[in-house]
Parts: C-alpha cells; sequence; structure tokens
C-alpha cells in the first residue's frame, strides 16, 4: 500500500493505492490516524487506487472514525472503484461511513470552505 | 458423510408468522397464475424452480442442532437447540421407541439456544438408550441438569430414564467419538464456547457457532484458519455484518459472512455454510445475504472456488 497526504484548508486529502489487507493494515491505521491529527475538520480519504481491502483495513478505517468523531471530526471516503464499493455494501460498511463518488464530492460536503483544485 | 441440519437459528427461535406464510402464498399465486400448476408436480417444479428459496420455502427458525451422518451405528450431533426435537422425531420414526440407540452430542456450549431442546429429546426419556454429551465447557453437566428442574420444567434430569453421561473435553486433544476423529478448538464467545471438527471416511466438517474473529488479531484469525484447513465443510456463526461485528455488536461474540470467507479461503477449506440465522432476519434477507456471500467470495478468491451455502431447517449436505 502506498500512502500520501496533502493539507487543504482545514483539511487533509489523503490518498491510498494498491492493496489493504492484514499485512499492512496497522500501518494504514497509524497513517489515518496521523492525517487526523494534522486535519483541523476532516480527512478525506481517496481510494481510487484501492483494488481491495480485507476485514482487517475495514477495521482499521472503523477505528480511525470512531476516534475522529469522539473529537468532532469526520473521515470522508471518496472515489471507490466498483469492487470496492461492493466489498463495502456486502460488509455494511457502507452504512457506517459517508460515502461519495468524487473527492470534490466530498469536499463539498465535509469541508466545504477547502474545496481542492 | 452428510451433515443433516435440524435447527439453524441463532439466540432464540424465529418461526414464521401466519402473515409471513400468507405473504409468500399470495406472492407464489400471483407468480404462478399464468403457469398451468394443475399437478403437484408442476406444482411443486415451480416452488423449487422458478420461485426464490425465499418466496417458496423457509430457513426455518429452530435453534442450532446439526446432524452428521458417518455410517456408524450410533448417532452424533451437534448442540441441542429446539431443532433436536425434530431430530427425535426422526430417529424414533426409524427405528421405534423399543430399540435402544446410542446418541453422542459435541456441546459448543451452554448458552440457552444450544441446549433449551434437551427437555425435548424424546429418546433421554426411554429405557435402554444411551446418551453421552460431550463438551470442553466445564459447566455443562450443571446447565443440562439445572434445565430439567423445577419451576422450569416439571421433569425432573434424576427421573430420566436413558443413561445419561457427560464426558468433559480438552481443546486441541483427538478423541474417537462414535467412530469419528473429534478435535475441539476454544472460541471468543462470552462465558466460553468450543468448536469441533469431526473426521471419518476421509471427510472433515468443522462445527464452528457462537465465535467472535478479530480481524486486527493476525494470530487468532492463523488459528481459526488452521482449524479449518481443508475442510470439505465448515459450519460457520455468520450471524452479524462484518460492520455489525466490530462496531455496535464488538465483543457480542460472533462472526459475519465476510470473515467466514475470508477465514476458508485461508483455510481453503471446500464449503462454507452461513450458520446462527439472526432471528431479525427474514428469508428474504438470508436469500440476500447468501447472494452477497457467494458474490464476495468470487471477488476476492486467490485460489479454487469456495462454494457457499446458507443453512436452513431440514437442509442435508451430503460430502
Ligand atoms: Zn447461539
Ligand atoms: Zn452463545
Amino acid at each position: 500500500m502506498a500512502w500520501s497526504e496533502r493539507q487543504v484548508g482545514d483539511a487533509v486529502l489523503a490518498e491510498a493505492r494498491g492493496r489493504i489487507d492484514l499485512s499492512n493494515a496497522d500501518a494504514f491505521r497509524d497513517d489515518l490516524s496521523a492525517a487526523m491529527a494534522k486535519a483541523k475538520t476532516a480527512v478525506v480519504l481517496d481510494l481510487s487506487g484501492v483494488d481491495y481491502i480485507s476485514s482487517a483495513g475495514l477495521r482499521s478505517l472503523m477505528i480511525v472514525f470512531k476516534a475522529a468523531k469522539a473529537e468532532g471530526k469526520t473521515l470522508a471516503l471518496a472515489a471507490l472503484q466498483p469492487l470496492l464499493t461492493e466489498i463495502f455494501t456486502i460488509s455494511r460498511f457502507n452504512l457506517v461511513f459517508p460515502v461519495f463518488d468524487t473527492v470534490r464530492a466530498a469536499f463539498g460536503k465535509v469541508a466545504p470552505g477547502a474545496a481542492p483544485p | 458423510m452428510k451433515a443433516i441440519f435440524w435447527g439453524t437459528r441463532g439466540s432464540l427461535p424465529a418461526p414464521l408468522s401466519a402473515k409471513a406464510v400468507e405473504a409468500k402464498i399470495v406472492n407464489a399465486l400471483v407468480k404462478g397464475a399464468h403457469a398451468s400448476l394443475d399437478t403437484v408436480e408442476k406444482a411443486r417444479a415451480f416452488c423449487t424452480e422458478t420461485l426464490s428459496f425465499a418466496e417458496g420455502r423457509t430457513y426455518g427458525g429452530n435453534t442450532a442442532c446439526v446432524q452428521i451422518e458417518i455410517g456408524g451405528p450410533d448417532y452424533l450431533l451437534c448442540d441441542l437447540g429446539t431443532g433436536v426435537r425434530e431430530f427425535s422425531l426422526s430417529a424414533l420414526a426409524k427405528h421405534g421407541p423399543g430399540k435402544p440407540q446410542t446418541y453422542h452430542v459435541l456441546v459448543s456450549h451452554v448458552h440457552w439456544d444450544h441446549i433449551m431442546g434437551f427437555p425435548f429429546f424424546v429418546p433421554a426419556f426411554i429405557p435402554g438408550n444411551r446418551i453421552k454429551l460431550y463438551s470442553c465447557h466445564p459447566h455443562l453437566e450443571r446447565a443440562i441438569r439445572g434445565q430439567n428442574r423445577e419451576p422450569c420444567f416439571p421433569v425432573e434430569f434424576e427421573t430420566l430414564s436413558a443413561s445419561i453421561e457427560f464426558v468433559t473435553l480438552e481443546p486441541a486433544k483427538r478423541y474417537d467419538i462414535a467412530g469419528a476423529s473429534v478435535t475441539c478448538f476454544e472460541q471468543l464467545h462470552g462465558n466460553d464456547s468450543f468448536g469441533y471438527r469431526i473426521e471419518a471416511g476421509g471427510k472433515s466438517v468443522v462445527y464452528s457457532t457462537d465465535a467472535e474473529h478479530k480481524p486486527e488479531n493476525a494470530a487468532e484469525m492463523e488459528r481459526a484458519a488452521a482449524f479449518f484447513a481443508n475442510a470439505d465443510l465448515v459450519i460457520f456463526d455468520a450471524m452479524y455484518s462484518l460492520a455489525e461485528s466490530i462496531s455496535v455488536k464488538e465483543d457480542w461474540g460472533h462472526s459475519s459472512n465476510v470473515l467466514g470467507v475470508e477465514l476458508c479461503q485461508t483455510a481453503c477449506a471446500k464449503q462454507l455454510c452461513l450458520f446462527h440465522h439472526e432471528p431479525v432476519n427474514d428469508d428474504a434477507r438470508i436469500d440476500a445475504i447468501l447472494a452477497e456471500t457467494i458474490r464476495f467470495e468470487e471477488i476476492t478468491r486467490t485460489g479454487t472456488a469456495l462454494k457457499v451455502c446458507a443453512a436452513y431447517d431440514g437442509m442435508v449436505i451430503a460430502l
């Protein structure tokens, strides 16, 4: 899994790429919580480059999402590949997280003042 | 080897209501309005081939009881949920009450849904029958005796006519039970629960209900996969969705269809059977969960295909 992130106003736009499974779920969680710590309001996670996420990866998302919620912040997921959308639906994670078709739509909702170019 | 499912529901019995039966019949009549269903054969074919499982049948509402048939003279069962009542009737119909039998029962744990059928287990009332109740769970005898006692039940355990023995098993040891080789596995569940791996005639079934699996715990996931390794059939607690089992229902002691697929794929098991259905889920819901699980297996498949089914009361899987 590859990771990159940048500050966009009060939010952070993060991007994960590759496969997220048991072998890197902890690293994924740590990267995501570090990004959340830098964000004042929200992290928008661009998942367009992720082709698979296992239960361990989903759990990492859940942990960061819960911690963020307790601090009044949001984790928004954007641009899921069709296969990932299916995994989210089957595991019912689509009912837990705000999921958006595009990064722009996610910013529009969770950090309207910080829409990325 | 055969697995015969007498009870497949989790937590408590969930019978169909009159309204639910009416809805099924109304739907079937409307769908069959233009088919000429004028013989029993045609109507049955329509029911099983044209209608979905949920439209034409039901997953049933009895709690956990699975018979493992290995071809020997003795009976082998997993758990004593309400499904055991119908098992009793079928066994008695086969042999009649005059011919004593031996019944071996592996009990996962003593939560009520897994033992509540025992007071109605007719073979226990018949002299000459031998009943051996096995579990790694230390409180099996106390729970079974406590259930057959006033003021909860009018027939005291001590008055049951069959010879009833309790056998405490130890995890990881191998036992010869009813002609099968049986090993046990400790599972994460409130008040503890145990899975059983049953091997006979070159086939293997894993009965693993009431078990929570934590996806982040690599060692525990590996331990479970090792217990499931190459099994011909894994009967798996798929009560919740993955999201539920790691959020609002975390530590409630149950697992999900998604983890069932992941574990069986890692274990190179051949067939996954979704079991311990959530009582809130109606037939249509379980149909949908099964379809999604089959799809999940397809999109995550790395090696050989894993067969997926959802248990229903009355289902028979021949291995
Ligand atoms: Zn149960
Ligand atoms: Zn239980």
